[in-house]
């Protein structure tokens, strides 16, 4: 499998990387050499085989619906790069 | 103090502290003055935390003092700059977190920290821990304290670094495909990852979190085996923790290895791997066998896969838990964005290495409409394919052998502009990680003048008799006392 500078393209978008023009066309090399070594997968048989999303195939653990965290607004806040009034700061969303 | 410290094991450091001979304030600052010495060149660290370390190191003493403290009370240590550190940069080797000050402490380092276990500093990493050069640090690379023109390996370079030219007595790192055994074998110390779910993950920076556990780099198998036991156990906090006893694992260290099964796999000494380092290999298992080992050859005959199956589930977790990054609540923030995406995309593409935006591609693919099935679904399924070849050899086996790199540390600059060959060379390691099994790398050899580490891997949480396997080599070698020249101290010198 191979990728497109367009493709790239349209990949960096969904992943919201801003990826500089004279750039996509190493990225799309680069891409499309880990899609050929993955594409080592297509030897196997994975027929009936059931996939494996952890290691010890464990369950989500489960907690009683409780607040067990204080209150440290100010200071998660304080890594913010705009705050105001308690509130993180973006630019204009709605016009 | 005296410059034999150096050469002193965690028990012995414990013993000097203990019976008063010398307070942790003097360890601590032994240590951090060898980091000033030696850190410019080796660039083991991101960031030093002196006054931190010596106020806990305070504190260790009057715990010591007071008789209230454990073994590793005031025993500095440092930690890989991906746990989070209250009150101190905790920046994962990236730009975007260059100015993010954790609000709060990992499990892992709360654990120690509450032992009295002075922190010497945060060590330096491939970003986000995507690497396996530590070239890939925003800080840039770490050199291998036994040639300073090559690497160190990574992801936790800094860490194998700082231990392995004797900055910090022991230090943590973390292993998502190879990164704690890799480093420690081409820097030539001990290093262990642990069964998935043995140490918590809570306020460990995620890259692939169905792969990610944190581990430790020591001198020793003994040294691995006190620290290993001080941060493990179940964590609430971390819903992949595992609830199950830590054991004891230095009342084990001393078993007899009589009767031992080590298994052989094939598949990790076939074309690919160095002769060199082969031999060196082939020598360790000799050793085993003298002391009372039996060898068995086996297969794990999906071996191939693990490396394909990889560089699927780990890219795609990443863009998964690389999505938080956003310029919005922490971290970088590109300059006068126009709009919320100009934003997101902006601060994101600025803010991130090479390595970090291929794997968030790759894995952005894989994940996208209709390639789900094709990608991430195949490579779970070959993730049990691999894992149930572990099974299958663990039913005749106790413990399982082989390098851990294919060879030694290769030049800064040599692998950096090629990716694909950069990740071949976890074939050994990655495989473990799939099936969430632990494995250690123990200093064997030497290589063309270069550390050669061997891997033990393990079933599920058998770290004790790993620990154990590691040891009884290490009573019987001393190639785990070996330190680079320029950073070592020799007998009787002062």
């Amino acid at each position: 499998m191979s990728l497109t500078p367009e493709e790239v393209k349209k990949i960096a978008f969904l992943a919201r990387l801003a990826i500089k023009e004279e750039s996509i066309e190493q990225y799309s090399e680069d891409l499309s050499g880990i899609l050929h070594l993955v594409d080592q997968m297509d030897a196997a048989n994975v027929e009936d085989i059931e996939p494996m999303a952890h290691p010890q195939d464990a369950m989500q653990r489960l907690r009683k619906d409780e607040v067990t965290e204080i209150n440290q607004r100010e200071k998660l806040m304080e890594n913010a790069p705009a705050t105001e009034n308690g509130l993180f700061l973006v630019p204009k969303v709605l016009d | 103090m005296d410059n034999q410290m150096i050469n002193k094991s965690l028990a012995e450091l414990s013993v000097g502290l203990q019976s008063g001979k010398f307070s942790s304030v003097e360890l601590t600052q032994f240590y951090l003055d060898r980091i000033a010495s030696h850190d410019s060149e080796l660039n083991a660290f991101i960031t030093v935390t002196a006054e931190q370390a010596l106020a806990t190191a305070k504190t260790a003493d009057e715990k010591i003092a007071s008789g209230s403290a454990s073994g590793l009370t005031g025993i500095p240590l440092a930690h890989k700059d991906i746990f989070c550190t209250d009150g101190v940069k905790t920046s994962a080797g990236s730009k975007m977190l260059d100015n993010f000050i954790a609000p709060y402490n990992a499990t892992v380092v709360e654990k120690l920290k509450s032992i009295s276990m002075p922190m010497l500093g945060k060590t330096n990493m491939d970003e986000f821990a995507m690497g396996s050069s530590n070239e890939n640090s925003y800080y840039g690379a770490v050199k291998n304290p036994w040639d300073l023109d090559r690497v160190p390996g990574g992801s936790s370079g800094g860490s194998a670094a700082a231990v392995a030219a004797k900055l910090a007595p022991i230090a943590t790192g973390t292993d998502t495909g190879g990164s704690i055994r890799q480093p420690a074998s081409l820097t030539g110390i001990t290093g262990i990852k642990p069964t998935y779910g043995r140490v918590s993950r809570y306020g460990m920076i995620a890259y692939a979190s169905s792969l990610d556990q944190g581990g430790v780099f020591a001198s020793s198998a003994a040294d691995s085996a006190l620290l290993l036991e001080a941060m493990s156990g179940f964590d609430a906090k971390d819903s992949t923790s595992v609830d199950i006893p830590v054991p004891d694992y230095s009342t084990t260290l001393n078993d007899s290895l009589q009767g031992l099964k080590i298994g052989l796999p094939k598949e990790y000494f076939e074309e690919g791997l160095n002769s060199e380092v082969a031999k060196v290999i082939e020598a360790a298992v000799e050793e085993y066998k003298k002391l009372g080992a039996e060898i068995i050859e086996v297969s794990l005959p999906n071996t191939h896969l693990a490396i394909p199956a990889y560089y699927v589930i780990a890219p795609a977790e990443a863009s998964s838990n690389l999505s938080r990054f956003d310029g919005v609540r922490y971290g970088y923030r590109c300059e006068d964005p126009v709009d919320l995406t100009d934003m997101y995309m902006r601060s994101r593409g600025d803010a991130f290495g090479r390595e970090v935006k291929r794997r968030i591609m790759t894995g952005t693919y894989a994940l996208s409409a209709g390639y789900y099935d094709a990608y991430y679904l195949k490579a779970q399924k070959i993730r049990r394919l691999i894992s149930e070849d572990f099974q299958k050899v663990f039913e005749k086996v106790d413990v399982i052998m082989g390098p851990v790199a294919p060879e030694t540390a290769f030049k800064i600059g040599e692998k950096s502009d090629d990716p694909i060959s950069m990740y071949l060379s976890d074939i050994y390691t990655i495989a473990l990680n799939l099936a969430g099994l632990p494995g250690m790398s123990v200093p064997a050899g030497f290589a063309n003048n270069m550390p050669v580490g061997l891997q033990i891997i393990g079933n599920a949480f058998t770290e004790g008799k790993m620990l154990n396997v590691a040891h009884q080599y290490q009573q019987a070698t001393d190639w785990h006392k070996q330190t680079p020249s320029k950073y070592a101290v020799s007998e009787g010198e002062k």
